[in-house]
């Protein structure tokens, strides 16, 4: 049992170096406050023992004292706020051209669609040095995405999604784990985070694909009539949705929203929500006729028709294969925390 | 205020008594006196009768949960019973142990004494309270043979709502008539300290105890009506489909764990600050010293409660906030735990130069210092927001809270009840054993909750009854079964000896501890009103530089020779 006793996580991502640097100072701060205490403490304690004919000095207190140790912890809490806000601005920031999977989150397992169409459940396989963004939403309770190697977790919602991102720095098997409870298999919601070195994972990506997600979107597309309305040679009764991911779109009730997966997630499942302006209220709910896996689809084609013109185009393409220098680059990083 | 009993024409007994002085526990006999009692002290008899009742209930479910995780698979009980047994420790540990522990034992026994007030300003009310308890923990009791819950105390939605089919109604009903109880009580002491003080007692010579219950009772007044209103809609959403939090129904799972935690995490304060006020006043007479800074840690349980509110979604840093509204929160956070610190260091520096003494309340509030100590500076860990992505929902969490609930709140329970113990049995209990009890249970505390510190950090979740996937967390998780059974000892050990104390106990003096505070001003056991006169206030809180003074008597250790 000894031989597999860690007493400290594995680290297998950017973000984990963070965090744990954070940790590690927070550590040597308040083991600091906790010896200053104890130190006080057993020191009193013992110094100022009972002893008969020995009383007790009275003090009231001391203004200078009351402040000085309001002030001092203050401003180290508000050092370790900064650290701790600047992390997790990074943990919340999924780079813009990271590598898509969708996860697909259900009492009790996990649903996970690449965006070249590789599916899998409770396992992941991700490549070294490559980031990768997690666009999540539950078919029934809340669940919650958790590595720990990696130091990230998400709540997983049902009726939206939620994202998460990483980029492993050591190729490995690593835990995935629900962290919310949801009901009777809770703790049997656990998987597996593979991480590969490059060439590796594209082996593994080209074996048994069904073609990208998107093209698997397109067909839904097709099958459910949308394109009908949502023509994409000339203006129909619905938006024409080339290029419009990631735009900022004017609504009915003025307001104007950024078209994001939730935006378009909502669209298809409650249409009157969020209606765009110059446009009938004609279109059906498809809540209850697409299951969660065919949404992301929809959503996987409707950016990626996006994503097919202008600058957009290239960072998909880069977002695909990274340029060979970069690579080169992260393996050495992965290779150095491997000798650490 | 004028006192407009006259006391009954009672001899008053010359210095050794020959019968037994009438008091609280001996003016009547019999059931009804008891269950129909409006008299403040006997309440609180009757709170720490039923509470001590839970407690053991809630503690035999942990032990259940900790024999569970002694191995990593799933071998003692099936999952779903394991899914009850930790949500039914949490309810009725929260509940039914800590919320009412110490406001409806000690504050119910001591807040109308110290205060120099014959009884509570509505004693019928404060029977009201104790029986809406009893109500409501016959309805959890029967909700847990019937087949019990299995949300985890926190009932999030939509599980709660739609998915589980165990007892969420009854047990929802069961936590809303028991927060009456909570809300009456609150209530009750914050008419009795603004009204019922006796002359002379000014805000500024009020025990930091009463400041303390004061601040604890704002929170369960304005506090406890949110989680009722939360149980009501999670009930409306269960049974008739109404769309409030699940979002197949046009809800918001988000607006409910906003509604949960805006109650629940100011619960905790409400927890910890009566065992804060306990603690002072335990420093204060065994250091035998006014408390330093006496203004900045009354202030400072106020400024906790009011602070208390505006932290409740640092629970939800990755439930799906905003980042900006997490950033909010994140801040507040660090903004609360200065007036936790300032406490801390006032009694840190009481101690200085004091003449200290060792006995078993003292022992208890040295535990509470170290624990509480641990337990909020791990709080400074979770409060920043990176660490919170990767600990939230993990052990760390768990054993963080433990720190502050069981570390801090028992520790001070524990350690008002011996102290006050002489005065509410007018026996004294024997003190080698109590002190044995203080180092077990202060042993096995850090034993049971310490390597979950780190099981946390290194990523076991919460809540799993299965580990076989990761058989490597075992190690630290049988020390944490090891830690728990010595805990239990611990925890076994006063009530026996308490019990035992009842009937072969010494009989107590009336201030065994040479103590300040119109409490130890009275007979032990006090008399139905508590005071023979009404007492007029001519000192500062804390005399004790009166009380040791020479010209005033014998020292602290001569007076006492039953004690020790």
């Amino acid at each position: 049992m000894l031989n597999n006793f860690p007493l400290w996580p594995v680290q297998a991502s950017t973000i984990a170096r963070s965090v744990d640097a954070l940790y590690i100072f927070l550590l040597i701060v308040t083991g600091m406050m906790t010896l200053l205490i104890f130190i006080c403490l057993v020191y009193f304690a013992a110094r100022f023992r009972y002893r008969p004919g020995v009383p007790a000095v009275q003090i009231d207190g001391s203004h200078a004292l009351e402040i000085t140790w309001s002030t001092i912890p203050f401003l180290i809490f508000m050092v370790i706020f900064a650290w701790g806000a600047l992390v997790y601005f990074k943990e919340r920031t999924p780079p813009a051209d990271a590598t898509e999977v969708y996860v697909v989150a259900k009492q009790w397992m996990w649903k996970i669609e690449h965006a070249e169409g590789q599916r899998e459940i409770n396992q992941l396989h991700v490549p070294v040095g490559r980031d990768v963004k997690m666009i999540m939403t539950s078919q029934d309770v809340i669940h919650s995405f958790y590595i720990p190697a990696f130091r990230i977790k998400q709540d997983v919602l049902p009726g939206r999604y939620t994202v998460e991102w990483f980029r492993a720095t050591k190729p490995g098997t690593y835990h995935l784990f629900c962290a919310e409870y949801c009901g009777t298999q809770h703790s049997g919601m656990v998987g597996d985070i593979v991480v590969m070195e490059p060439a590796q994972y594209e082996t593994w990506m080209n074996g048994g694909s069904t073609g990208p997600l998107s093209a698997t979107g397109e067909k839904i597309f097709a099958e459910l009539g949308c394109s009908t309305c949502h023509r994409t040679d000339i203006q129909g009764r619905g938006p024409n949705l080339h290029g419009v991911f990631g735009k900022p779109v004017q609504l009915e009730d003025g307001r104007t929203v950024t078209a994001d997966e939730n935006y378009l997630r909502e669209c298809i499942l409650d249409p009157g929500a969020k209606r765009l302006k110059g446009f009938q209220p004609i279109m059906p709910t498809f809540q209850g006729l697409v299951t969660e896996e065919q949404v992301n689809a929809l959503v996987a084609y409707i950016k990626s028709i996006a994503a097919a013109k202008g600058e957009a185009a290239k960072a998909s393409a880069s977002a695909a294969a990274p340029p060979a220098q970069e690579n080169a680059q992260t393996n050495a990083l992965a290779n150095g925390s491997q000798v650490q | 205020m004028p006192n407009p009993i006259p006391q009954p024409a009672m001899p008053q007994p010359a210095i050794a008594p020959p019968v037994e002085r009438e008091n609280y526990l001996n003016a009547k006999y019999g059931v009804w006196s008891w269950l129909l009692t409006t008299d403040h002290k006997r309440i609180a008899l009757l709170y720490l009768l039923s509470i001590t009742f839970f407690f053991f209930i809630g503690g035999f479910f942990a032990l259940l949960i900790r024999l569970e995780l002694l191995t990593p698979a799933g071998d003692l009980v099936q999952a779903d019973t394991y899914n009850k047994l930790f949500t039914m420790h949490g309810m009725v540990m929260v509940f039914f142990f800590l919320i009412p522990s110490i406001p409806a034992v000690l504050g119910n026994f001591l807040v109308p004494m110290m205060i120099g007030a014959k009884d509570l300003a509505f004693p019928r009310i404060n029977l009201l309270s104790w029986y809406l308890y009893i109500i409501g923990g016959v309805m959890m009791l029967h909700c847990m043979l019937t087949g019990g819950v299995d949300t985890g105390w926190t009932f999030y939605a939509p599980f709660s709502t739609n998915f589980t089919n165990t007892k969420i109604v009854e047990a929802g009903l069961a936590i809303f008539v028991a927060g009456f109880s909570s809300i009456l009580t609150g209530l009750n002491f914050v008419v009795t300290i603004h009204r019922m003080r006796a002359p002379g007692m000014t805000w500024s010579r009020l025990p930091l105890f009463i400041w303390a219950h004061y601040a604890t009772s704002i929170i369960q007044l304005l506090g406890t009506p949110v989680v009722a209103v939360t149980i009501v809609l999670v009930a409306a959403e269960r049974a008739l489909h109404l769309g409030i939090f699940d979002p197949k129904l046009g809800g918001d799972p988000l607006l409910f764990q906003h509604l949960f935690w805006f109650y629940s995490h100011p619960a905790v304060y409400i927890m910890i600050l009566p065992s804060m006020g306990v603690v002072t006043e335990i420093i204060a007479c065994f250091s035998r010293k006014r408390i330093f800074g006496y203004s900045f840690v009354a202030f400072s349980s106020i400024a906790i409660a009011v602070f208390g509110f505006l932290v409740w979604a640092h629970h939800m840093f990755v439930a799906g906030m905003s980042v900006y509204a997490a950033l909010v929160f994140s801040l507040l956070s660090y903004a609360v735990a200065v007036p936790s610190a300032i406490k801390v260091f006032n009694w840190t520096a009481t101690l200085y130069k004091g003449s200290i003494h060792y006995d078993a309340p003292m022992l208890y509030a040295f535990g509470f210092l170290g624990l509480f100590t641990i337990g909020g500076l791990t709080g400074l860990f979770l409060s920043a927001l990176g660490i919170n992505v990767h600990v939230t929902d993990t052990y760390f969490v768990v054993a963080h809270f433990h720190y502050i609930m069981v570390g801090g709140a028992v520790m001070g329970y524990l350690g008002g009840m011996h102290f006050w113990w002489p005065k509410i049995s007018g026996k004294l209990y024997p003190e080698g054993w109590a002190r044995l009890a203080a180092l077990i249970v202060f042993i096995g505390f850090n034993l049971t909750f310490f390597p979950q510190f780190l099981l946390g950090y290194m990523g076991m979740p919460r809540r799993y009854y299965d580990y076989s996937h990761m058989p490597e967390f075992q190690i630290l998780n049988v020390l944490s079964t090891a830690g728990a059974t010595v805990l239990g000892v611990g925890y076994l050990l006063p009530m026996v000896y308490f019990l035992w104390s009842m009937r072969y106990g010494k009989p107590a003096p009336d201030n065994p501890w040479n103590a300040a505070g119109l409490e130890w001003k009275t007979p032990s056991p006090p008399p139905t009103f508590n005071f023979d006169e009404e007492p007029v206030v001519t000192w500062e809180a804390y005399n004790y530089d009166e009380l040791d003074s020479p010209d005033k008597g014998a020292p602290h250790k001569e007076e006492v020779p039953v004690a020790r």
